[in-house]
C-alpha cells in the first residue's frame, strides 16, 4: 500500500498551489484544518483532486485544439469524414480512466477505513464521549463523565479524542465542525457516533448541515478547544452556573421550538439522559418511568435496522446490517 | 407464454396490413412491459415490508394475527379463478363468446371471494385495535396486501368492462387483445399473491 | 364543504406572493381573454390540445417547460439575492417560511418540470423520425402523458397562489415531510404533483420502449439505431425500473400522512433511513434519466457539424448501457454521513467511481469525432464544447463526492449544488438547448437565429461560472446548503459574485427569447425548404420540415448507421416512387386532457381534505377511461390520393426552391 500515500504526497504537491490561487488564500475550514481527521481528509481530496488532473486537462487542451484545429474553413486540417475507429484510442481512452479508477479505487477504499467516523482514535489519552442531540433547532451536548450539560457550545481539550454520540430529537440533522472534519447524521431513535479530535487551541465553529426546517439556519454553535486546564475550569464554570437539566420534563420544555439560542449551562443532568431519549423513539415510553402511555405497551424492540443503543465497544457490524436491511428497496 | 400470446395478437390484425406494424402484439408486448414496471411497485412494497417487519412497536407480529385457514381460503380461490380465466381465454381462441363470458363470470366471482376474505380480514383486524396506525409491521403489512387487493378490485371491473364489450363488440381485433392483456393482469396478481403468501403469511406463522 | 381550503389560504400576508400571484392571474386572463378574443379555442383544442401527433405533443412539452424555467429560475435568483444580502446576522429580505419554499420549488420545478419535459419532448419530436416511424406504439397514451404531466405543473402553479408549496427540500426527506413536522399543505402540493406526473412519466417510459423496439423501420437494427435514439431508449428502460419507486414511495408518505401510517415517522417502528434510501434509489437513476438524452443530442450534433461519423459508435451504445445499468447500484453515495459502515461506505463510492469510465470513454469519443473532422461552430456546436468541458469539471467533482471520506466533509455543502448544477447546467441544460437549435428547424421548418443563440451561449456559460465557482469555493469555507441566512460575514462577497452569475444567467435565458422573436419575424428568411438545413446523417432530414403529420410518405429503408448520410453520398434520389397507399393513421382524442383534469380535481381535492371533490375526480378519472376504451373510432385512412397531393406540394416547394 505504498503507493497510494506516494500519489497522495505527490497529488498534495502538485494541486495546493493551484488550489490556493482558486481559494483565495488556504484559510479556508477545509485548507486549514485544527485536527488529525480534517488534515487527512484535506490531503485526500487534493489527492484525488491532482489524480483526476491527468484526464481533464488533456479533454480540456484537446476539446479547444481540436475544436479549432479542424474548424470548418481551415482545409489545411486533415480531413477523414469515414474515419471512425482506431484501436488504438479506443485502448487508450479506455485504460486511462480504469488506471485511474483502480488507484482511486485503492485509496477510497483504504481511506474509508481509516477515517470511518465509527472508528476509535489512536490516542494515549482516554476518548472523551460527548453526546449530541439536535433539537428544534439547536444542539444539546451533554457530558456524561461529568454530568454536565450545554446547548450551542461544546468544549474539548486539545489532543484528546472525543467520541460524539449523536442523535436528534426531532427530525434529521447532521453535526458538523468544519476545521476538525467528518460530520455525522442525527436521527431519531438512532445512536450514531464520530470521533474527532482538535489539535490546535481555539474556537471553531459548528452547525447542522442538512436541512431541517424554518429554524435551520439558526442551528449554529461554537466549538472550544482547550487547553486541559482551561476545559476543567469550563466544566466547573458550567456546573457552577447551570441550571438542573431532568428527563423528560426538563428535556420536554428544551425541546420546544426555537431558533439562534444563546448559550445555556446545565448541571445535574438526569443519568442515561441520552439512552433514554434515544430509545424512548423505540418504545413509545420511556422505560424509566411508569408514566406509559396506554396505547404505547412496553416491549423489547426488535427492529434490527436500529442501532442498539449501547455499542461503547465500538463494535461496528450491526452498521453494516442496518444499511443491508434497507439495500433491498 | 409471451410469443404465444403476440402470435395470436398477429392473427387478429392481419385483413389490414398495409406497410404497418402488428398493433395487437404491440399492444400485448407493451402490456408486459408495464407488468414489469407494475413488479417493480410490489418490489418496493416488499422491500418496505422486509425493514419494517420487526417494527411491531409493542404491537402484535404477524405470528400473533395472522390466520392461516382463512388466507388459504382465499388463497385457492384466486388461484382457481386463474385456470378459470385460463379456460376463458381458450375459448376466445375457439370463438365462443358465451363460454368466454361465463367463464370470465366465474372468474369475477371468485374474486368477489377473495376479495370479500381480505375485507373481512382487515376489518377483523382493525377491530382488535390492529388497523395500520398501530406499528410499522401494521402499515407495511395492510399496504403491501392492500395493494394487491386494489389491483384485484381493478381487475374486476375490467372484467365488467370487457362482459359489457363482450355483449355489445363480440369477439373482434379490438376487444381481443384487451382480453390477452387482462389475462396476463390476472395471472400477474396471482403470482404477486403467492409471493404474499409465502413471505407475509407463511413467514411470518412460521 | 371545502376541506382545509378558505380565503385564508390565500397568502396576502406576503406582497412578494401577491405581486407575482396578480401577475400571474392577470397574466392567465390576457391570454385566455386573447385566445377567445382571435377565436382560437377549437384550432387549440383540434389542432393541439387532442393531438395524438408525437411532433405536437413534443412542443407542447418544450413549450410548457419553457414557461416553467422562467418560473424555476425566478426562484433561483430570489435564492441568489437572498443569500447575497442575508450575512453576518442581516435576515435578507426572505423570512424563513418563504425561503424554505422558494428553494423546495426551485429544485422540484427544475427537475421535474423542466429537465424531464424537455428530455421528453425531445424524444417524442425526434426518436420516431429517427427510427423511420409514423408514430409511437400508443399514440392515446402519449396524449394522456403529457396532459399528467402538463396539469400536474399547473398544480404547481396552484399552490403559489393557494396556500404553500412544501418546505422541506426537493427531496421531501421524512421525518420533516411528515403531518407532524409539516402540517401544511405544501407536502400535499409536492405529493400530489409529482405522483400525477410520475404516473405519466412511467407512461411514456412505456411507450417510447415499445416504440424503439416494435416500430423501428425495415432495415433499422438495434446497432443501426442512432445514438441519440439509443440514448432514449435507455432513458426509457431507466424511467420503466426507477419511477415506480418513486410512485411508491410517495404513496407510503402519502399514507403516513393521510391516514396516520408509520412507514417514516420517528416512533411506532417507522424508519426514516428507508425513506432516504427508496427515494434515492429512484433520484440516482432519474439524473441519468436527464443526462444520457443528452449524451445524444451532442453525439448527433457534433458528428453533423464536424461532417464526419461519430467516432466510435459500438462504444458509445455500451458505455451507455454500461451506464444504465451501474445508475442501479450507487444510489448510497447520497448519503455516505448516515453512518453505515466503511465496507458499505467504500463499495458505493467505488461503483460510483466506476461510472466514470465509460462516461470519461463518451467523453474522449466526442473528441476524437471532432479529431480529422471539419468542425462548423454553431450554436449548437458550441453549447456541444461548452458542454464537454464543463461537465468534465463537474464529473471530477462528482468524484470527489464519491469518496466516502471526503464526502464527510463536502456533503449537504455548497460543493453539491455546484457539483450538481455544474452537471445538470453543463450537461442536461447545455444538451437541451442545443437540442433545441439542432432540431427547431425539423419541428418549424425555419432555423433559430444564430447570432442571438451564440449570444445566449456565451451569458450562459460565463454565468455559469461566474454563479458557481464562488460556491465551490465556499464549500470550503464549511458553507451549508439550504441557509436562509449566515452570520460569516466573510462569505458574502463570494454571495455576491454568485448573484452576478445568476444575472448573467438571466441574461442568457433572455437571449433565447429574443432568439426566438427575431427568429419567427424573420422565418420567412431563415425558411429551410430542403428538411436538411444541417446536411445531417440521420432518417429524420430525410422527410420535409416540418414532416407531414405521417412523417413518411414511404417507410425508409435502413441499410448502414447513417443511412441518409450514405444515400446522400451515393447521390440516391429519395422518393422517386411515385406509387402512394392509404396510410393509417391515429384519430386525435379528448380523452388525454379530459382524463388528466380529473386527476389534477383529485389531486387539488386530495390537497384541500375536500373528500366529496376528490371522489368526483377519482370518479371522473376511471369513467372518462372507460368511456375511451369504448369509443372504437380511433384510426383512420389517409387515401393515398391526399399524401400524393401533400408530397406532390413538398416536392414542388423543392424545385421553386432550387
Amino acid at each position: 500500500m505504498q503507493q497510494p500515500s506516494q500519489w497522495r504526497r505527490r497529488g498534495t504537491f502538485f494541486v495546493l498551489l493551484a488550489l490556493c490561487l482558486l481559494l483565495a488564500g488556504c484559510s479556508s475550514a477545509l485548507m486549514d484544518p485544527k485536527g488529525d481527521i480534517g488534515e487527512a481528509q484535506r490531503s485526500l481530496i487534493l489527492s484525488s483532486f491532482g489524480l483526476m488532473m491527468i484526464v481533464v486537462i488533456p479533454v480540456i487542451v484537446l476539446t479547444v485544439a481540436f475544436g479549432w484545429h479542424y474548424r470548418r474553413n481551415n482545409t489545411v486540417a486533415q480531413y477523414l469524414p469515414d474515419w471512425a475507429h482506431s484501436n488504438v484510442i479506443e485502448a487508450i481512452v479506455w485504460l486511462v480512466p480504469v488506471v485511474i479508477v483502480a488507484i482511486l479505487a485503492v485509496i477510497t477504499w483504504r481511506s474509508s477505513h481509516e477515517l470511518d467516523p465509527h472508528r476509535p482514535l489512536e490516542s494515549d489519552e482516554p476518548t472523551l464521549e460527548i453526546q449530541a442531540i439536535s433539537l428544534d433547532w439547536k444542539w444539546l451536548f451533554i457530558y456524561p463523565e461529568q454530568g454536565i450539560a450545554t446547548v450551542n457550545e461544546v468544549a474539548m481539550p486539545v489532543n484528546r479524542p472525543v467520541r460524539f454520540r449523536v442523535s436528534s430529537g426531532s427530525v434529521m440533522n447532521s453535526l458538523f465542525i468544519p476545521r476538525l472534519g467528518t460530520q455525522i447524521y442525527a436521527m431519531a431513535g438512532m445512536d450514531n457516533d464520530v470521533h474527532l479530535v482538535g489539535n490546535e487551541i481555539g474556537t471553531y465553529w459548528g452547525r447542522s448541515t442538512n436541512y431541517s426546517g424554518a429554524g435551520f439556519a439558526g442551528m449554529v454553535f461554537d466549538a472550544l478547544v482547550t487547553s486541559d486546564e482551561d476545559f476543567d475550569t469550563w466544566v466547573e464554570q458550567v456546573r457552577a452556573e447551570g441550571e438542573p437539566l431532568s428527563y423528560p420534563e426538563g428535556y420536554s420544555e428544551l425541546a420546544e421550538r426555537s431558533s439562534f439560542v444563546d448559550v445555556r449551562y446545565f448541571s445535574d443532568v438526569t443519568p442515561e439522559f441520552y439512552e433514554r431519549l434515544v430509545s424512548s423513539f423505540h418504545t413509545g415510553t420511556d422505560p424509566e418511568t411508569e408514566t406509559q402511555d396506554a396505547d404505547r405497551a412496553p416491549a423489547v424492540d426488535t427492529n434490527e435496522a436500529y442501532q442498539s443503543t449501547d455499542n461503547q465497544e465500538g463494535e461496528r457490524s450491526d452498521d453494516d446490517q442496518l444499511i443491508s436491511n434497507e439495500a433491498g428497496g | 407464454m409471451a410469443t404465444d400470446t403476440m402470435h395470436h395478437g398477429a392473427h387478429a390484425d392481419e385483413h389490414h396490413d398495409h406497410d404497418h406494424h402488428d398493433v395487437a402484439g404491440t399492444k400485448v408486448f407493451g402490456f408486459w412491459v408495464y407488468l414489469m414496471s407494475d413488479l417493480v411497485i410490489f418490489g418496493t412494497l416488499f422491500a418496505t415490508y422486509a425493514v419494517l417487519m420487526g417494527g411491531t412497536a409493542g404491537g402484535p407480529s404477524g405470528a400473533d394475527i395472522f390466520e392461516l385457514p382463512l388466507i388459504l381460503f382465499g388463497t385457492f380461490a384466486l388461484l382457481i379463478s386463474s385456470f378459470t380465466f385460463g379456460m376463458g381465454v381458450l375459448a376466445m381462441n375457439a370463438n365462443r363468446v358465451g363460454q368466454v363470458k361465463m367463464w370470465l363470470i366465474v372468474t369475477f366471482v371468485l374474486g368477489l371471494m377473495f376479495l370479500g376474505m381480505e375485507l373481512y380480514e382487515f376489518n377483523h383486524l382493525i377491530h382488535e385495535g390492529y388497523g395500520p396506525d398501530r406499528s410499522a409491521f401494521l402499515s407495511a403489512f395492510f399496504t403491501l396486501v392492500g395493494t394487491h387487493g386494489l389491483h384485484v378490485t381493478f381487475g374486476m371491473i375490467w372484467i365488467l368492462v370487457m362482459l359489457v364489450q363482450l355483449q355489445t363488440k363480440g369477439i373482434n381485433p379490438a376487444t381481443r387483445p384487451r382480453i390477452l392483456c387482462l389475462s396476463l393482469f390476472w395471472h400477474f396478481l396471482d403470482i404477486v399473491w403467492i409471493c404474499v403468501f409465502s413471505f407475509v403469511y407463511l413467514m411470518g406463522v412460521l | 364543504m371545502f376541506g382545509k381550503l378558505s380565503l385564508e389560504a390565500i397568502p396576502l400576508h406576503d406582497p412578494i406572493i401577491v405581486v407575482v400571484g396578480l401577475g400571474m392571474v392577470v397574466g392567465a386572463i390576457a391570454l385566455l381573454g386573447a385566445l377567445t378574443y382571435f377565436r382560437k379555442w377549437g384550432w387549440l383544442w383540434n389542432e393541439w390540445f387532442t393531438s395524438v401527433d408525437h411532433k405536437k405533443l413534443g412542443i407542447m412539452y418544450f413549450a410548457v417547460a419553457l414557461v416553467m424555467l422562467l418560473r424555476g429560475f425566478a426562484d433561483a435568483i430570489m435564492m441568489r439575492s437572498q443569500q447575497a444580502l442575508a450575512a453576518g446576522g442581516s435576515m435578507g429580505f426572505l423570512p424563513p417560511d418563504h425561503y424554505d419554499q422558494i428553494f423546495t420549488a426551485h429544485g422540484v420545478i427544475m427537475i421535474f418540470f423542466v429537465a424531464m419535459p424537455m428530455v421528453i419532448g425531445l424524444i417524442n419530436l425526434v426518436v420516431p423520425l429517427q427510427i423511420g416511424a409514423r408514430d409511437v406504439a400508443f399514440p392515446f397514451l402519449n396524449n394522456l402523458s403529457f396532459w399528467l404531466f402538463a396539469v400536474s405543473a399547473l398544480l404547481i402553479n396552484i399552490s403559489l397562489v393557494l396556500g404553500e408549496f412544501a418546505k422541506t427540500g426537493w427531496l421531501a426527506y421524512a421525518p420533516l415531510s411528515g403531518i407532524e413536522y409539516s402540517p401544511g399543505v405544501g407536502v400535499d402540493y409536492w405529493i400530489w404533483a409529482l405522483q400525477i406526473s410520475g404516473i405519466g412519466t412511467t407512461l411514456t417510459g412505456i411507450n417510447f420502449f415499445v416504440t424503439i423496439l416494435k416500430m423501428r423501420t425495415k432495415g433499422m437494427t438495434m446497432f443501426r439505431m442512432p445514438i441519440f435514439t439509443w440514448t432514449a431508449l435507455c432513458a426509457n428502460v431507466l424511467i420503466i425500473a426507477s419511477f415506480p419507486i418513486l410512485t411508491a414511495t410517495i404513496a407510503l408518505l402519502t399514507l403516513d400522512r393521510y391516514f396516520g401510517m408509520n412507514f417514516f415517522t420517528n416512533e411506532l417502528g417507522g424508519n426514516v433511513m428507508m425513506y432516504v434510501n427508496l427515494i434515492w434509489a429512484w433520484g440516482h437513476p432519474e439524473v441519468y434519466i436527464l443526462i444520457l438524452p443528452a449524451f445524444g443530442v451532442f453525439s448527433e450534433v457534433i458528428a453533423t457539424f464536424a461532417r464526419k461519423r461519430l467516432f466510435g459508435y459500438h462504444t458509445m451504445v455500451w458505455a451507455t448501457v454500461a451506464i444504465t445499468v451501474l445508475s442501479f447500484i450507487v444510489w448510497l453515495h447520497h448519503f455516505f454521513t448516515m453512518g453505515a459502515g466503511a465496507n458499505v461506505n467504500a463499495f458505493f463510492g467505488i461503483m460510483t467511481m466506476i461510472i466514470a469510465i465509460p462516461t470519461g470513454v463518451k467523453v474522449f469519443n466526442w473528441i476524437f469525432t471532432i479529431f480529422r473532422g471539419r468542425l462548423e461552430l454553431t450554436s449548437p456546436v458550441l453549447w456541444t464544447l461548452g458542454f464537454i468541458i464543463t461537465f468534465t469539471l463537474g464529473g471530477m467533482t462528482g468524484v470527489m463526492l464519491a469518496l466516502p471520506a471526503a464526502n464527510f466533509v463536502l456533503h449537504n455543502s455548497l460543493f453539491v449544488i455546484a457539483h450538481f448544477h455544474n452537471v445538470i447546467i453543463g450537461g442536461v441544460v447545455f444538451g437541451m438547448l442545443a437540442g433545441l437549435t439542432y432540431w427547431f428547424p425539423k419541428a418549424f421548418g425555419f432555423t433559430l437565429s444564430e447570432k442571438w443563440g451564440k449570444r445566449s451561449f456565451w451569458f450562459w456559460i460565463t454565468g455559469f461560472y461566474t454563479a458557481f465557482m464562488p460556491l465551490y469555493v465556499l464549500s470550503f469555507y464549511g458553507a451549508a446548503r439550504r441557509m436562509q441566512s449566515y452570520p460569516n460575514a466573510e462569505w458574502q462577497p463570494w454571495m455576491i459574485v454568485a448573484w452576478v452569475g445568476s444575472v448573467l444567467i438571466a441574461i442568457g435565458i433572455a437571449c433565447t427569447l429574443i432568439q426566438f422573436y427575431v427568429s419567427i419575424r424573420d422565418r420567412h428568411k431563415n425558411q429551410d425548404v430542403t428538411g436538411d438545413p444541417w446536411d445531417a446523417r440521420t432518417l429524420e432530414w430525410s422527410t420535409s420540415s416540418p414532416p407531414p403529420f405521417y412523417n413518411f410518405a414511404h417507410e425508409p429503408v435502413v441499410g448502414d448507421i447513417d443511412s441518409f448520410w450514405t444515400q446522400k453520398q451515393r447521390g440516391i434520389e429519395q422518393a422517386e416512387e411515385k406509387d402512394y397507399k392509404d396510410i393509417h393513421m391515429p384519430k386525435n382524442t379528448w380523452a388525454g386532457p379530459i382524463i388528466s383534469v380529473f386527476a389534477m380535481i383529485f389531486g387539488f381535492a386530495m390537497i384541500w381534505h375536500i373528500w366529496w371533490l376528490a371522489i368526483v375526480g377519482a370518479v371522473g378519472t376511471l369513467v372518462s377511461f372507460i368511456a375511451r376504451v369504448f369509443n372504437d373510432d380511433i384510426d383512420y385512412y389517409v387515401p393515398a390520393a391526399e399524401v400524393e397531393r401533400i408530397e406532390q406540394a413538398h416536392l414542388k416547394r423543392l424545385e421553386a426552391h432550387s
